[in-house]
C-alpha cells in the first residue's frame, strides 16, 4: 500500500491531520538539500535526528510575530485595521493567527495575551470581557488544533490574566499552552498563587524564569511551543537534535566520547543547520515575500537555529557503564559530573561556531533541551531530565535540574507531578519555584495526579482524548497521538509523585 | 525520661527521619523533621514505631530481607541506609514499639539536612514521636535555623510544660498542639494520660500568643467523647485560632486497638458535624481535614 493511501484510510486522523500528512509525503519527494555521507550515517544510526522537520524548510519552525506592531498599525496584507475594542481585537487575533506558519503549520505563538487585551479589557465590564475571551479561547482550542499553541502573560498581575486563568480552569482545554513569566518581584505572590492553583488543575500555566530569560534575550523574549525561548519579531529557524545516547554507542571510553565521538556528532548537526538556515533564508520565499516578513511582524535578523539535545541521562549511564538507571544520571554524582562536561563541550563547541544569519545573536546558533517525541521510547530522556521511574525525591531532583537548565536559552523545562493535598496548599509550591529560579531552574511545570489535562513531556494532552484514538476513534487535536506514543513508549505519564510528606524514607 | 537528659551529654538526639519537602506539617513548605520516642502510648498511634527507642535486642536483623540491619561488636543494631529498601519489616516485628532507623543526630548534622531545604522552605517543623523531649536540642537546632531566616514550628502532644521552661517558645514562632481528649477517663484510656498539662498547655500558648493550630482527631461511634473533646477547645480557642479535626484512619494502628476504635475510618459528614458545632461556639477557624 502507497503512503499516501495508508494516510487516506487511517480511522484516526481527521480531514486536515490527512491533509497535513500527504503535505509532508509531497515534500519528501524533493531532494535538493544535500548533506554528507557522513551525515546520513549518523542520521541512520539515530545518533542525529530531524525531528521530521522535513526535506525542503519553506518557513522557519518556529515564528513569533510581533503582536504589538500588529494592533499598533494594523496588518496590510489581510487588510486589518488597529483594534479600536476588545472584539475588534479578539477579531484580529483569530483572523491573524490562521496566516502564522511554523512548523506544526499552527502559530506556536499567540502573543503575551494580557499585555495585548489589558488596555480594552479593562474599558469593558469585566463579565463581557470574560465571556468574550471565553468564546476567543475556545476558537483557539478548535481552530489552532494543536498543543504546541502557545500563549504568555505575566511577570505582572492585571485584570486579563485573572481572566484567563479563570477561563482556563473552568474550560479545561488542552489547548493553548500556557506560561507564566514569572519574577518574584515583578508578580505578586497573590497572582503567583493563583497560577500555581491552576497550574495544578489543569497542568498550566508553567511558570518561566523570567529574569534568566530577559538576561539572555532582553525583555521582547517569547516561550513559545513547548518551552521554547524566542524572541519576538524572530524565531527559530530549525531544531535538529543530538540523541547522545546513540552517539555514544561508538565511543570506546569517555574520553574519545568526549575529544571525538561527540565534537564529531556535534559537527555533522552544525553542518545541517547551517545548509537548513541558508536554504530558508536564500531558496525559500518566506523572508522575502511572505507579509510577516514585509510588514515587519517578524525580522530575519532575530532569528537562531536551535542546537537540541536529548538523552543526556542515558549518555552518561551508558559511558559510565551503569546498567541501574536508580543509580545513574540524576542520583549519582559521577554521572551528574560526566554530564556537565558533556554540556561544557556541547555549549563550547557550538558557541565557536559562526552560524549564518542570526545576526541578532552574534550568528550563533543557541542550546535546546528537546523535550523527546513520542518514538524515543526509553532509549533518550527528554534534554537532561532524569529517566522516568527514577526520579529521586524533588529536592534532589530539582538540584540536578539547576545545574543544567542555564545551559539552554532557547529552552528546557521539568515537570513535577503532585499528589491531591496540594491543591489545598499553593503556597507549599511557590517556595519551591522562588528558591529554584534562584538557583537556576528556567522552567517549572507541574500538574495534579488525577488531571484529565496532562503535561506529557512539554506539551498538553487530554486523557480522555489519548482513550478515543486507543478506541479508533478521531481526535481534533494533532498532538494527542504524540501523547498515545509517548505514554506507550516512554511512560511519559508514569513520572513520580511528590506527595505531602515526601522522603526518602 | 530515661531520654531527656541525653543531650546535655551527648549533644545529639535520637532522629526517625528528616522530610525535606512537606505541605502538611504548618504553613508554606516545610522541612520536617521527626525525633524518635513519646511519653504517650496513644491507641490510634499510626507510627507506633516512634514511641520507644531501639533496645538493640536485635530481632529485627535476621528479618531484614536485604541484609541492611546487623549487629556491631558492641552489641548495638546498625542501619545501613544504602542497603534499605524500606519495606518496614523491622517495624512490623520490633517487639518493643521501636525503630532501628533511627539516626542519632547532632545539631549540626541535622542543620546540614536543614542548610539543603533552605532555599525551597518557609521553615522547619519538629515533631515526632515527640520532640520537646529534646527541649534542649531543640533550642539550639531553632537558633540556628531562625539565623537563616527561617521559621520554626514545634508539633507537640502537650506533654510538656511550655509556661515552666518558655526558652524554646522563645526561638520559635509557635505550637501545634494535639488535643486529643479532655474527659479524664477517656483520656486515661486514649493516651494513657490525664489531660490536665495538654489543657494546661492549650491556655498557655494561647496566652502568649504561640498557638499556631490545634488538632483533634474524631473516632467514629464516639460522639460522647469527641463532642467533648471538641466543645472544651472551642469554648478555649479563639475565632481565628487554626483548629483542625481530623477523621480517625485505621491505617497503621496496632491490630490489638483496632479491635476497640474501629476498622474504618470517621465519614466526612460525622467530622463536619463537629465542625459546625465548633464554629457555634466560637472556634471560627476551625476545620476538617
Amino acid at each position: 500500500m502507497s503512503e499516501a493511501l495508508k494516510i487516506i484510510q487511517d480511522p484516526t486522523l481527521t480531514y486536515k491531520q490527512e491533509l497535513l500528512a500527504l503535505a509532508r509525503l509531497g515534500e519528501s519527494t524533493d531532494d535538493t538539500l544535500r548533506y554528507s555521507d557522513a551525515y546520513y550515517e549518523a542520521k541512520k544510526k539515530g545518533a542525529l535526528c530531524d525531528l521530521n522537520e522535513g526535506v525542503m524548510p519553506y518557513r522557519p519552525r518556529y515564528i513569533c510575530p510581533d503582536y504589538e506592531l500588529l494592533f499598533k498599525k494594523g496588518c496590510r496584507f489581510l487588510e486589518l485595521d488597529p483594534p479600536k475594542d476588545l472584539l475588534e481585537a479578539l477579531n484580529v487575533l483569530e483572523i491573524f493567527y490562521c496566516h502564522v506558519p511554523s512548523i506544526t503549520s499552527f502559530p506556536v505563538y499567540l502573543g503575551d495575551l494580557d499585555k495585548l487585551l489589558e488596555p480594552f479589557v479593562i474599558r469593558e465590564d469585566r463579565a463581557f470581557a470574560k465571556k468574550v475571551i471565553g468564546l476567543f479561547l475556545r476558537n483557539i482550542d478548535k481552530v489552532q488544533t494543536d498543543s504546541f499553541v502557545h500563549a504568555d502573560i505575566g511577570p505582572e498581575d492585571t485584570v486579563t490574566g485573572r481572566i484567563l486563568l479563570e477561563l482556563t480552569e473552568e474550560m479545561q482545554l488542552a489547548v493553548p499552552n500556557l506560561t507564566l513569566r514569572y519574577d518574584p518581584e515583578l508578580t505578586s505572590d497573590d497572582f503567583a498563587l493563583a497560577c500555581v492553583r491552576c497550574m495544578l488543575k489543569t497542568a498550566k500555566p508553567s511558570f518561566a524564569n523570567h529574569r534568566m530569560f530577559v538576561k539572555e534575550w532582553g525583555e521582547r523574549y517569547a516561550i513559545a511551543s513547548c518551552y521554547n525561548g524566542l524572541s519576538i519579531a524572530g524565531g527559530g529557524f530549525t531544531l535538529p537534535r543530538l540523541r547522545l545516547y546513540e552517539c555514544s554507542l561508538d565511543a570506546k571510553d569517555v574520553d574519545d566520547f568526549l575529544n571525538r565521538e561527540l565534537p564529531r556528532h556535534i559537527d555533522l548537526q552544525l553542518e545541517y543547520m547551517d545548509k537548513r538556515v541558508k536554504f530558508i533564508v536564500e531558496e525559500s520565499t518566506f523572508f522575502k515575500t511572505n507579509f510577516l516578513v514585509t510588514e515587519d511582524f517578524v525580522k530575519q535578523e532575530n532569528f537562531t537555529g536551535m542546537f537540541g539535545v536529548v538523552g543526556l541521562a542515558e549518555c552518561c549511564n551508558h559511558l559510565l557503564g551503569i546498567t541501574d538507571k536508580k543509580k545513574g544520571f540524576g542520583m549519582n554524582e559521577e554521572a551528574t559530573r560526566l554530564g556537565l562536561k558533556i554540556m561544557d563541550v556541547i555549549r563550547d563547541r557550538v558557541a565557536a561556531h559562526v552560524a549564518p544569519y542570526c545576526d541578532a545573536y552574534d550568528h550563533r546558533y543557541r542550546l535546546h533541551a528537546q523535550v523527546g517525541i513520542d518514538s524515543d521510547g526509553m532509549d533518550d530522556s527528554p534534554g537532561t531530565r532524569i529517566p522516568i521511574g527514577v526520579e529521586p525525591t524533588m529536592l534532589e531532583q530539582l538540584e540536578v535540574n539547576e545545574l543544567f537548565h542555564p545551559y539552554f536559552p532557547t529552552g528546557t523545562g521539568d515537570i513535577f507531578k503532585f499528589e491531591e493535598t496540594y491543591l489545598n496548599t499553593p503556597e507549599a509550591i511557590l517556595p519551591i519555584i522562588k528558591g529554584s529560579f534562584e538557583r537556576g531552574l528556567r522552567y517549572f511545570s507541574g500538574y495534579l495526579e488525577n488531571n484529565d489535562v496532562v503535561r506529557v513531556t512539554g506539551y498538553l494532552v487530554k486523557k480522555s482524548e489519548i482513550e478515543k484514538l486507543r478506541q479508533g476513534k478521531q481526535s481534533v487535536n494533532n498532538v494527542t497521538v504524540f501523547g498515545k506514543g509517548a505514554q506507550d513508549g516512554g511512560h511519559a505519564l508514569d513520572r513520580r509523585v511528590q506527595h505531602h510528606e515526601d522522603s526518602a524514607r | 525520661m530515661p531520654w531527656t537528659g541525653v543531650y546535655s551529654i551527648m549533644k545529639t538526639a535520637p532522629v526517625n527521619r528528616i522530610i525535606p519537602f512537606s505541605n502538611v506539617d504548618g504553613p508554606g513548605n516545610r522541612c520536617a523533621v521527626f525525633f524518635q520516642g513519646c511519653p504517650f502510648n496513644c491507641l490510634f498511634c499510626h507510627n507506633p514505631e516512634t514511641i520507644h527507642l531501639c533496645r538493640h535486642c536485635g530481632t529485627c536483623v535476621s528479618s531484614c530481607p536485604t541484609g541492611a540491619l546487623s549487629l556491631s561488636p558492641e552489641g548495638t543494631v546498625v542501619w545501613n541506609k544504602a542497603a534499605c529498601v524500606q519495606c518496614d519489616t523491622c517495624l512490623k516485628v520490633c517487639p518493643h514499639g521501636a525503630s532501628p532507623r533511627v539516626r542519632w543526630m547532632s545539631v549540626e548534622e541535622v542543620m546540614a539536612e536543614i542548610r539543603r531545604c533552605a532555599p525551597y522552605i518557609n521553615g522547619v517543623t519538629t515533631s515526632g514521636g515527640e520532640c520537646t523531649l529534646y527541649n534542649e536540642f531543640l533550642i539550639d537546632l531553632f537558633t540556628q535555623v531562625r539565623g537563616l531566616g527561617k521559621t520554626c514550628l514545634i508539633d507537640s502532644n502537650g506533654s510538656f510544660d511550655f509556661e515552666k521552661d518558655p526558652r524554646v517558645l522563645a526561638v520559635s514562632e509557635g505550637v501545634m498542639l494535639d488535643v486529643k481528649a479532655t474527659e479524664p477517663d477517656w483520656s486515661r484510656r486514649l493516651i494513657g494520660r490525664d489531660p490536665d498539662l495538654v489543657l494546661k498547655n492549650l491556655s498557655y500558648l494561647l496566652s502568649v500568643g504561640k498557638l499556631y493550630e490545634v488538632r483533634t482527631v474524631l473516632f467514629p461511634g464516639r460522639d460522647k467523647e469527641n463532642e467533648e473533646t471538641v466543645r472544651t477547645v472551642s469554648e478555649r480557642i479563639l475565632p481565628d485560632t487554626r483548629y483542625k479535626l481530623i477523621r480517625y484512619r485505621p491505617y497503621g494502628v496496632r491490630e490489638k486497638y483496632k479491635q476497640e476504635l474501629g476498622k474504618t475510618e470517621a465519614e466526612l459528614s460525622y467530622a463536619e458535624h463537629f465542625v459546625e458545632l465548633a464554629h457555634s461556639l466560637g472556634a471560627k477557624s476551625a476545620f476538617v481535614l
